[in-house]
């Protein structure tokens, strides 16, 4: 059981929180000028990465606003949160 | 390899057991393989097996980081049945529980099939409509299925609550006979045994830390016990199928979630078929050492660490109170996860990558176990040929460009 | 006759008799005795069967590690399997009954498993039942099953309940004993808030087993002062008789508190039975102790044998002794307080036994005329039922070589002793073995967990005191409160010498010697299986089963760890330890579940207009969370009957439903159109205020995912109704959108669905129906025509009428504010009484919606199906982009042999096509039979007078006029292939 700080709302518990995966997958501006294989990239692949992972939550049995999470995927160690469109932040092992 | 059986048994027994040979050999990894398998869970095990045994190629290595048959091969609720909605999966399934069927016999290992049934409940009249569908989907593949009605249900599981008052009445289920549970240790113990005694090599605390790519083939791996070289590579890793994939350079639709399980304490028989339930969200069964065996959902988040979050746990058991009132006093004794591979529309990848001489099988999300043989024997040959059989071309990674996915979401009872 | 009631002493309440019954027979204990301890002082030495060969067992511990003595606790309804003899507190009446022995603990036939035990070696099932084919099926494994298992399931509900508890914490302390006492008593005096959990009914209860002094005290005495002072802070909750049984992220604890299972059965009623706590702790102390080890040696599980610490807590705690004459063989310094203690009750100690050569107490021992062995060990413990006198031998063969046997009928035994690092572990911790103390300790760091005391690898009562202190202070630090207290002080000595284990030059004597007691796992079975190739520890644990059975091995585990490395040459800590899992001890699925079962499990829904479907004995079915009529039977119809005639009066008269399930979102703001254009497959921004249109959306891969009628309010304002189970994904759907994709356009939804309350007027008199409840409403085509919406006054109430139709009909659906729903029904069925009215619920609604060919999603939808599946090409906007359309250009998803939505008319218009069906072109076919494609709905219909359905055929649409079959079993029906729209396809009627 995580416990999420919500930009807006402070510490709760994950039940309070819908998980909306993977970040910054931006929806392509022109869907029709895109092949299909780069579509299927926009629509399914994902970087699932084994370490630190930029993730959306939605406080949902709260203020209802989506937020990003830099999580790690293995220690479930929470670096922090940002808000949807803020500068992304570096991830703890990244160089600033 | 010793045969295994009552005689040897005997005679062993006589020796005080101080002449049983190992399962299988430990070998330092050799510089070069003809095929390398990564991952040494069942399928990967399997895969070997297969290669060595149908297509002749036996100079193959088995990479396993850790312990062989230690991820999710170790963690399942060991489910067996064929009864998937589509024909694509129905002829792979089916094709695996007719390997199952021959299994201990094949692998000379009694891998402990036990073919006690399969129920999944209906709970509504949506679930009718698809159980209804399933099972005669299944009937027309030549896979055998039935629709009981409540009565059925409740003759066939007795304790099961199908009482009209409770939230969830059960209004029918579909009957796997055939479906079953195995002992999962067995498996991958048996496929190690068996494979090791063709020629392969099955290396354990050996992980592979890098792909070598030259012009689009694969040459190599390097691992924790040095650089190995291999044509031919096929990754079997499950929830780290997205890391190997990183290695060789693409991506998958693929992500990983801890799903977890739980066994009570062990009690008297009381429950003698598997119960399933997608609207409750239950999949239940008694092993033979008489622990209730049941998995819980899946977390929403991604996460390569083996263990969840206890609210799925809670709700679980609710979920499970629903069905079986009657196990309220009984214990949780152990709860475990796994990190399964979850792809978009609930089925596997099995097949070529962007990678010449890479192969992928992944993806299984929740339900790997039961594939087991058929997901081994479809690879090896994939490997050996350098193409797909018949029967897991549909489950290409290009389907997710062409659209043409196999959406079995249905079919398993956890909200993948 | 073994073990007996001392004369005096003990924590027991000799005043308080308490009569118990034990596998049939009557004992009596006194209050403050654990069934264990009552059983042990009434002489009963065999209190169980063990797992695979049924030996006798008797009680082996004195705590949650006991592996033995399971039982049966209870009957009927409140009946519990597996309990441990060791943790039940007596009460009066309490009856008990050993598991697994049949038929009979003193008598077990399942014994004749010894007879063929060379046969049972580990992993035996593996190499054999291996045929005939089906055999392992019929015979073997039942046989098996019949064995397997331990107690038995109850066959009633649970009759008691179980509650949730949250807390927050500033500092949670698990264990009760010194270090606990110690850190909970530190990190309270700041004032920080303090959860403090204990395991036992008594804080410091293990404090009676020591003579030393605290605060210059006796330590039971401190633990009392601690406890009362901890009682007397408002900032500290207690929790007794709880255990924590997981630690998970983020300082997040679960624990068990059993509330009356130390009272006899219904003496609390209205009490949860237990308590599940969730505690989120900003810093979490581990003092959960450390368990004692056995040594492993030929006959070690024989009634008789026990820990050394649990014979000197039966001693202290419970004025038990455990036998007449003991023998203590011990490789640790603790247990030679075990046969000093057992000296001053007057038990007599026969020997001490220690592997090693500098045996620490020798002459104290000595001088009471105890005599010590030094560099000697038991080789075997003999006897019939239980231990009647041991083999003992000096480890390097001196004197005169030969074992000499000493009688007794007690052994007392310590391996040194192995940390509770189970919590700590879970949320993986790293371990490290330690050679100097022969045990697995924390050697990582957790965020925010510290391990103190002998969870830690601190054995003596100072070391302990000391860390719990340290632990609890810097914890009250880190969360921002002072150190206020004083560390305690003792007059405890820390142990002479390291233990000493034997895992490595195993006792020579002969006969089974355990290593998992409950499961019977020897240690030629771990020899075995290492032979095998089971060398990797895990690997161990599942091809023995060691460590696998209801005390999840807290005696067996480092045991096995050690006899498998002595088996291989190598360190205990080149092997390491399996993953330690949650619970810590079994929990009862009730307490897991909570409140959560039954009606709370999945709470209904239901309408505002509910109260009159009850009333009305419609017949209900589960939509989503939903409770809607399915249809509203007069006395004597079935479905059937019920159907047809409500579907008539639609169709013929006019009927009355409950629409109010229907998920309703107003979506608000200057972009508010622009942003449902990108929603919506067809086109939203150009819907005139006043006017409503029926949109379908998707998933962004394609695949139809909600449908629904959009009203526009205003310029800026709609409101979008979707499914009944579908309302809060699109609620869902929409914001995700809006918020992390779309953040500049300006919209804001609302869930809206439960305002409102609407009841569907619709058949050919539905205009006369509700001409009369809104006489001020102009209601003729023109005026108010199909696809529109007017405000207006109804039955006197303010309400949205609107013209949509699902049935096919002239339809009003009429909204009111959900306080007016039940109003409005009644005044509708009032107004329609004279028109003869009929109320009809969603089976009807099905059928007459699918005879105008209209799909329901998760009917015709299962996720795979794309509007153009559906015949929705016309809908499809081809100057816009929407969410999926993109999807819908993919090589598979353009195929024109695609399943496509078609209406099925059987050949015999009586029959019925099951619903679910497969539809195949040749039913002799041999299978795999090719499907081409499903039933997806199916009726029979009144307007038609014949049976119908919809189904998604491949390449249906090109198909129309041929023929299916549906095979069902050896009945095959046949069926022609016809545009879904069956009825009315001008539309006519509903634009009337």
């Amino acid at each position: 059981m995580l416990l999420i700080s919500c930009p807006w709302c402070g510490p709760r518990d994950e039940t309070e929180f819908h998980c909306g995966g993977e970040a910054h997958i931006a929806r392509p501006l022109d869907p029709p000028a895109l092949p299909d294989a780069a579509w299927a990239g926009y629509v399914f692949m994902r970087d699932n990465p084994k370490g630190w992972m930029r993730e959306r939550w939605m406080h949902a049995q709260g203020c209802r606003r989506w937020f990003n999470l830099v999580r790690h995927t293995v220690t479930h160690e929470i670096a922090g949160a940002y808000l949807v469109g803020a500068p992304l932040p570096p991830l703890p092992d990244e160089c600033p | 390899m010793q045969r295994f059986s009552l005689v040897q048994l005997v005679r062993n027994a006589l020796a005080h057991h101080e002449k049983w040979p190992a399962y299988w050999r430990s070998p330092e990894p050799k510089r070069a393989y003809d095929a390398v398998i990564v991952g040494g869970g069942g399928h990967g095990l399997a895969t070997a097996y297969y290669l060595a045994r149908n297509h002749g190629i036996t100079n193959v290595a088995v990479l396993e980081k850790g312990w062989i048959g230690g991820g999710n091969t170790g963690r399942n609720t060991t489910i067996i049945r064929s009864n998937y909605l589509w024909d694509e999966s129905a002829h792979l399934y089916e094709h695996s529980l007719k390997l199952w069927e021959g299994l201990s016999a094949d692998l000379n290992i009694n891998v402990m099939l036990s073919q006690r049934g399969v129920l999944n409940l209906a709970h509504n009249l949506g679930d009718v409509r698809e159980g209804v569908r399933r099972v005669q989907a299944n009937r027309l593949n030549g896979i055998d299925a039935e629709w009981l009605s409540p009565q059925d249900v409740q003759a066939f599981c007795p304790i099961v609550d199908i009482g009209e008052g409770r939230r969830h009445p059960v209004l029918g289920a579909t009957l796997q006979r055939r479906g079953g549970v195995a002992r999962h240790d067995a498996v991958a113990w048996g496929y190690a045994r068996a494979a090791d005694a063709l020629g392969v090599d099955i290396i354990q605390n050996c992980e592979v830390t890098g792909i070598d790519v030259l012009a689009g083939r694969v040459v190599g791996l390097r691992t924790t016990r040095g650089a190995i070289m291999a044509r031919k590579v096929g990754l079997v890793t499950a929830g780290h199928s997205s890391v190997l994939a990183a290695m060789a350079g693409f991506r998958l639709p693929v992500q990983s979630h801890p799903l977890q399980a739980l066994v009570s304490e062990p009690i008297k028989p009381v429950l003698d078929c598997v119960v399933m339930s997608n609207a409750v969200h239950v999949y239940v069964s008694q092993s033979d050492k008489g622990e209730l065996v049941m998995g819980a959902g899946i977390d929403a988040f991604n996460s390569y660490a083996q263990r969840g979050s206890f609210h799925v746990i809670e709700h679980q058991m609710g979920a499970l109170l629903e069905l079986f009132p009657i196990f309220s006093r009984l214990r949780m004794m152990r709860t475990w996860a796994g990190i399964v591979d979850v792809c978009p529309d609930a089925s596997p990848i099995i097949g070529r990558t962007p990678v010449g001489g890479l192969y992928l099988n992944c993806g299984w999300g929740t339900g790997g176990f039961k594939a087991t043989p058929g997901s081994g024997w479809v690879f090896a040959h994939t490997i050996a040929n350098d193409a797909p059989h018949p029967l897991n071309a549909p489950f290409a990674l290009d389907r997710f460009t062409s659209g043409a996915l196999i959406d079995e979401h249905g079919a398993a009872a956890v909200a993948h | 006759m073994s073990g007996y009631r001392l004369p005096a002493g003990g924590r027991v309440d000799r005043d308080r008799p308490l009569a118990f019954t034990f596998d049939g027979r009557r004992f009596t204990g006194f209050q403050g005795d654990t069934l264990a301890s009552a059983l042990i002082a009434s002489g009963e030495r065999l209190v169980a069967r063990s797992f695979k060969y049924h030996r006798p067992r008797g009680v082996y511990s004195a705590g949650a590690e006991e592996p033995n003595a399971l039982v049966q606790l209870g009957a009927g309804a409140r009946s519990e399997p597996n309990l441990r003899a060791t943790q039940i507190e007596l009460h009066d009446g309490l009856v008990a009954a050993a598991v697994n022995a049949w038929p009979g603990l003193r008598f077990d036939l399942g014994a004749a498993n010894q007879l063929v035990a060379p046969l049972l070696a580990a992993g035996f099932y593996y190499k054999t039942f291996l045929g005939p084919r089906g055999w392992w099926r019929r015979f073997y494994e039942p046989a098996i099953r019949r064995m397997a298992g331990m107690g038995r399931a109850p066959t009633l509900p649970d009759p008691d309940l179980y509650d949730h508890m949250h807390i927050h914490a500033d500092v949670l302390v698990v264990g009760g004993g010194p270090a606990g006492l110690a850190a909970a008593r530190a990190a309270a005096s700041g004032g920080a808030r303090v959860v403090l959990a204990e395991d036992g009914p008594l804080l410091g209860a293990g404090l009676v087993d020591d003579d030393a002094t605290v605060d210059g005290v006796p330590g039971i005495a401190w633990a009392d002062e601690v406890a009362a002072d901890l009682a007397g802070r408002d900032t500290v909750t207690v929790l007794r008789r709880t255990t924590v049984a997981g630690l998970y992220d983020h300082g997040y604890a679960v624990a068990v508190e059993r509330r009356t299972d130390h009272l006899p059965p219904g003496a609390a009623p209205g009490h949860a039975r237990q308590r599940l706590w969730h505690i989120r702790a900003r810093r979490t102390v581990l003092a959960a102790g450390a368990h004692e080890r056995p040594l492993v040696f030929p006959g070690n599980d024989r009634p008789g044998v026990m820990l050394a610490g649990a014979v000197r807590t039966y001693l202290r705690r419970y004025g038990v002794a455990c036998g007449r004459r003991a023998v203590v063989f011990t490789g640790d310094d603790a247990a030679y307080a075990t046969a000093a203690a057992l000296a001053d009750a007057g038990v007599a100690v026969a020997a001490v036994v220690d592997p090693r050569r500098d045996a620490p107490d020798a002459a104290a021992l000595a001088a009471r005329g105890i005599a010590v062995l030094p560099g000697h060990a038991v080789i075997a413990a003999d006897g019939k039922g239980g231990v009647e006198s041991v083999l003992v031998a000096a480890l390097d063969g001196s004197g005169d070589g030969q074992a000499r046997r000493i009688g007794c009928d007690l052994l007392a035994v310590s391996g040194g002793w192995s940390p509770v690092v189970h919590l700590y572990s879970q949320l993986r911790g790293r371990l490290a073995y330690d050679d100097r103390l022969a045990c697995f300790r924390p050697a990582g760091s957790v965020a925010g967990v510290t391990v103190a005391g002998a969870a830690d690898g601190r054995f003596d009562l100072a070391a302990c005191l000391a860390a719990g202190h340290e632990a609890g202070l810097a914890a009250a630090v880190a969360t921002g409160f002072p150190a206020v207290a004083a560390a305690p002080r003792t007059s405890a000595q820390p142990p002479a010498l390291p233990p000493a284990m034997l895992w490595d030059r195993p006792p020579a004597g002969r006969g089974k010697a355990f290593v998992d007691l409950q499961n019977d796992v020897t240690t030629d079975d771990v020899a075995l299986a290492a032979r095998e190739g089971f060398t990797a520890i895990e690997h161990l644990k599942r091809y023995t089963t060691t460590g696998m059975g209801t005390d999840q091995g807290k005696t067996a585990n480092v045991n096995a760890i050690g006899v498998l490395s002595g088996v291989l040459g190598r360190s205990p800590g080149e092997t390491g330890t399996t993953t330690f899992r949650p619970p810590y001890t079994p929990v009862a699925y009730g307490a897991l579940a909570g409140r959560f079962v039954g009606e709370l499990f999945d709470p209904e829904r239901v309408t505002p207009i509910h109260p009159r479907h009850v009333e009305a004995e419609a017949v209900f079915e589960n939509v989503g969370q939903w409770k809607r009529p399915r249809f509203f039977p007069h006395p004597g119809e079935d479905l059937e009957g019920a159907v047809l005639r409500e579907c008539r009066a639609v169709r013929e008269g006019v009927g009355a439903m409950d629409a109010s399930t229907l998920g309703k979102i107003e979506v608000r703001g200057p972009d508010a159109a622009a942003f449902l254009d990108r929603i919506y497959i067809n086109p939203m921004a150009g819907l005139a205020v006043g006017a409503c249109r029926y949109g379908v959306m998707c998933r962004e891969d394609g695949m139809v995912f909600d449908d629904g009628v959009v009203l526009r309010l205003a310029p800026d304002r709609f409101l979008v109704t979707t499914t009944t189970g579908g309302a809060a994904r699109v609620l869902d759907w929409f914001e995700e959108w809006l918020q992390t994709e779309w953040p500049g356009l300006r919209v804001f939804c609302t869930s809206v669905t439960e305002q409102w309350a609407t009841v569907a007027v619709a058949g050919p008199l539905a205009r006369a129906v509700v001409g009369a409840l809104a006489p001020e409403m102009e209601l003729g085509a023109a005026d108010f025509p199909f696809m529109t919406f007017r405000d207006g006054i109804v039955a006197g109430m303010a309400a949205r009428v609107a013209r949509i139709s699902f049935s096919g009909e002239l339809a009003f659906e009429l909204n009111v504010e959900s306080t007016a729903g039940l109003a409005l029904w009644d005044a509708v069925l009032a107004a329609g009484r004279r028109h003869g009215i009929v109320p009809y619920g969603t089976e009807a609604m099905h059928v007459l919606r699918a005879e105008k060919g209209y799909f329901i999603v998760g009917h015709e939808t299962d996720g795979t199906v794309t509007p153009i599946d559906l015949g929705l090409e016309r809908m499809v906007a081809k100057r816009k982009d929407f969410l999926g359309k993109r999807s819908l250009g993919r090589s598979d998803t353009v195929r024109t042999d695609r399943k496509q939505l078609v209406a099925l008319l059987p050949e015999d218009p009586e029959e019925l096509l099951p619903e679910g069906a497969q539809l195949v072109d040749d039913p002799k076919a041999p299978a795999p039979v090719p499907m081409v494609g499903h039933v997806t709905s199916s009726y029979r219909s009144a307007a038609l007078g014949r049976s119908f359905a919809l189904a998604l055929v491949r390449d249906g649409r090109q198909r129309i006029g041929g023929r299916v079959f549906a095979p069902a079993g050896a009945h095959v029906v046949a069926a022609r292939i016809a545009d879904p729209v069956l009825f009315d396809p001008g539309g006519s009627r509903r634009d009337g």
